[in-house]
C-alpha cells in the first residue's frame, strides 16, 4: 500500500486518476482504517488530505452559507457556536456518530461517502439542500448530496474525482431544521430509523420545506411528497398526518436484526412527525 | 514495502520510528516505542482501550496509521502519572476498586482526563456519555463512574 500525502485536491485526484489499483482517500479514517484491518477493503494507494490547507476550516461563504473542509470533525462541528445555530440539525446528526474517540476524528464526507443508508450525518445534510464540491482533472462542480449515495456501502464517484468540500446554503431568517434517529438504547448505535426535516416560515405558515428519510431505503431518501404535506400549513393535526403518512409511503425497509420493516415504517411516521415540530420550534426562534 | 520515517513527541519526548503505511499508531506505540500501557482490544474503534491524544484531541489509536503521527503531540496512559506519584484518577481508581482485570483502564483513565481538562465539574450524565465509547466487562461501570467524580472532585479542590 502507497501512502501519499498530497498539498492539493487536484494532485489528489491526478494520483487518483492514475492509481491502477484500489484507492481509498483517508480524513478521519474511521471507516477506511477499520475496513483495512478487517481486511474488506486493502487499498494499493491510499491518499490523505489532511496535509491540503483549508480541510480543517469552517467558513462562511459570501452569500452566507457555510463552507465545511473534508477533515473537519464531529466534536469541531460541535464546537462552532455560529454553525451550530444555522443548522442545529445537521450538527445534532453528526454528533450522534459513534463515540468521543470517533467524534475526534470522523467528517462528514466520510459518512457521505461510506454509503450507509443509515449514516446519522446525510439526512441532516439532505434536507438542509447541502452540496459537496466534486475536484477532478476537468475542475470542480457542486453536486447536491442526496446525489452521492449509490446504494449500500457505494458512491457515485468515479477515478480520479475527490469530494474537496461541503457547502451549507445560507440558513436565511425564520428556518429551523431538525434530525431525530431511533436505536434501542441511548448511545453508540446504528440508526434503526433516522429523520430530518428543514423548513422555513413566511407569514406563521411553512414556506419552504425539505424532508429527508435514513434507514427505510438502500439510500437516504429525499422525499418531496413528505415536503409538500406541510407546504403551506402551520404544522396542524392534519399536516401532521399528511407528512405521516407520505413518509411511511416512501418508506421501503428491510427486515434485519435491528427492526422488522414493519417496525421501520411506523417509526419513521413517528420520527418525521416530532422532528418536523421541532424544526418548528427551531424556525420560531427555540434555542434547544 | 517501503517503511516510512515518522518523528513524533510522545507524551513530551521526541521520538522517532519507521512504519509500515498499513500499521496502526497503536501497533506503532506498542511494538515501535515500546509503550505497552495502550491495548488493543477491538481494533476497530467500539472498544476505547487504545485510546490516546493527538494534539489534544481523543482519538482511539487503532484508527490512527502511524505515518499520521508526524509531527503530532502524542499523550498515553504512560504520561499521565508524574514519576512516582499517580495522577488523582488513578488513586481514584485504585480507592474505588474502579478496575478488576484493568485492560480498559489505560483507555479509561486517558479519556476521563481528558474530559476534565475541558469540563473540571461533569455531572454523572456527561461523564457516562463522554466513557460510552470505552467498554469494560468487570466492573458494570459504577465504580469507574464513581471514581472520575471524585477525582474530579479532588482535582478541583472541592473534596
Amino acid at each position: 500500500m502507497h501512502y501519499h500525502t498530497p498539498k492539493s485536491f487536484d494532485e489528489a485526484a491526478t494520483i487518483s486518476a492514475g492509481a491502477k489499483g484500489v484507492t481509498r482517500f483517508l480524513a478521519g479514517g474511521t471507516d477506511v482504517l477499520v475496513q483495512l484491518r478487517a481486511g474488506m477493503v486493502t487499498p494499493d494507494d491510499l491518499i490523505d488530505l489532511k496535509h491540503i490547507p483549508g480541510v480543517k476550516d469552517i467558513t462562511r461563504t459570501a452569500d452566507g452559507g457555510w463552507r465545511i473542509g473534508v477533515a473537519v470533525s464531529g466534536a469541531e462541528l460541535s464546537r462552532h457556536a455560529a454553525l451550530c445555530a444555522d443548522w442545529p440539525g445537521v450538527i445534532e446528526g453528526m454528533n450522534l456518530v459513534g463515540s468521543t474517540q470517533v467524534q475526534g476524528r470522523a467528517t462528514l464526507v466520510g459518512n457521505l461517502c461510506n454509503g450507509s443508508p443509515a449514516a446519522d450525518s446525510v439526512p441532516g445534510l439532505v434536507a438542509a439542500g447541502a452540496k459537496v464540491t466534486i475536484t477532478s482533472a476537468n475542475g470542480s462542480r457542486d453536486v447536491a448530496v442526496e446525489d452521492i449515495p449509490a446504494g449500500p456501502g457505494r458512491n457515485v464517484l468515479k477515478p480520479g474525482e475527490v469530494i474537496s468540500a461541503v457547502i451549507l446554503p445560507p440558513r436565511g431568517k425564520d428556518g429551523g431544521d431538525a434530525y431525530l434517529r431511533f436505536i434501542p438504547r441511548t448511545e453508540m448505535d446504528i440508526a434503526v430509523v433516522g429523520a430530518a426535516v428543514n423548513l422555513t416560515l413566511a407569514g406563521g405558515k411553512i414556506a419552504t420545506a425539505r424532508v429527508s428519510l435514513g434507514a427505510v431505503a438502500p439510500k437516504v431518501l429525499l422525499v418531496d411528497e413528505a415536503a409538500r404535506a406541510i407546504i403551506g400549513t402551520d404544522l396542524n393535526d392534519a399536516a401532521l398526518e399528511a407528512l405521516t403518512t407520505a413518509a411511511r409511503a416512501a418508506a421501503t425497509p428491510i427486515s434485519d436484526k435491528r427492526g422488522t420493516a414493519e417496525f421501520r415504517t411506523e417509526v419513521v411516521g413517528v420520527l418525521v412527525r416530532r422532528a418536523a415540530q421541532i424544526a418548528m420550534a427551531r424556525a420560531k426562534g427555540d434555542k434547544k | 514495502m517501503t517503511k516510512i520515517h515518522v518523528t513524533a513527541t510522545v507524551n513530551g519526548d521526541p521520538v522517532e520510528f519507521l512504519t509500515d503505511p498499513r500499521e496502526s499508531l497503536l501497533d506503532c506505540l506498542r511494538d515501535r516505542l515500546g509503550l505497552t500501557g495502550s491495548k488493543e482490544g477491538c481494533g476497530t474503534g467500539d472498544c476505547g482501550a487504545c485510546s490516546v491524544l493527538v494534539d489534544g484531541v481523543l482519538v482511539c489509536s487503532c484508527l490512527v496509521l502511524g505515518a499520521e503521527a508526524q509531527g503530532k503531540k502524542i499523550e498515553t496512559v504512560e504520561g499521565i502519572a508524574n514519576g512516582e506519584e499517580l495522577h488523582p484518577l488513578q488513586r481514584k481508581f485504585i480507592e474505588h476498586a474502579a478496575l478488576q482485570c484493568g485492560f480498559c483502564t489505560p483507555g479509561i483513565l486517558v479519556a476521563a482526563k481528558a474530559l476534565l481538562a475541558q469540563n473540571p465539574d461533569p455531572t454523572e450524565t456527561e461523564v457516562r456519555y463522554w466513557l460510552a465509547g470505552n467498554l469494560c466487562r468487570c466492573t458494570g461501570y459504577d465504580k469507574i463512574i464513581r471514581a472520575v467524580m471524585d477525582a474530579a472532585a479532588e482535582m478541583r479542590g472541592a473534596a
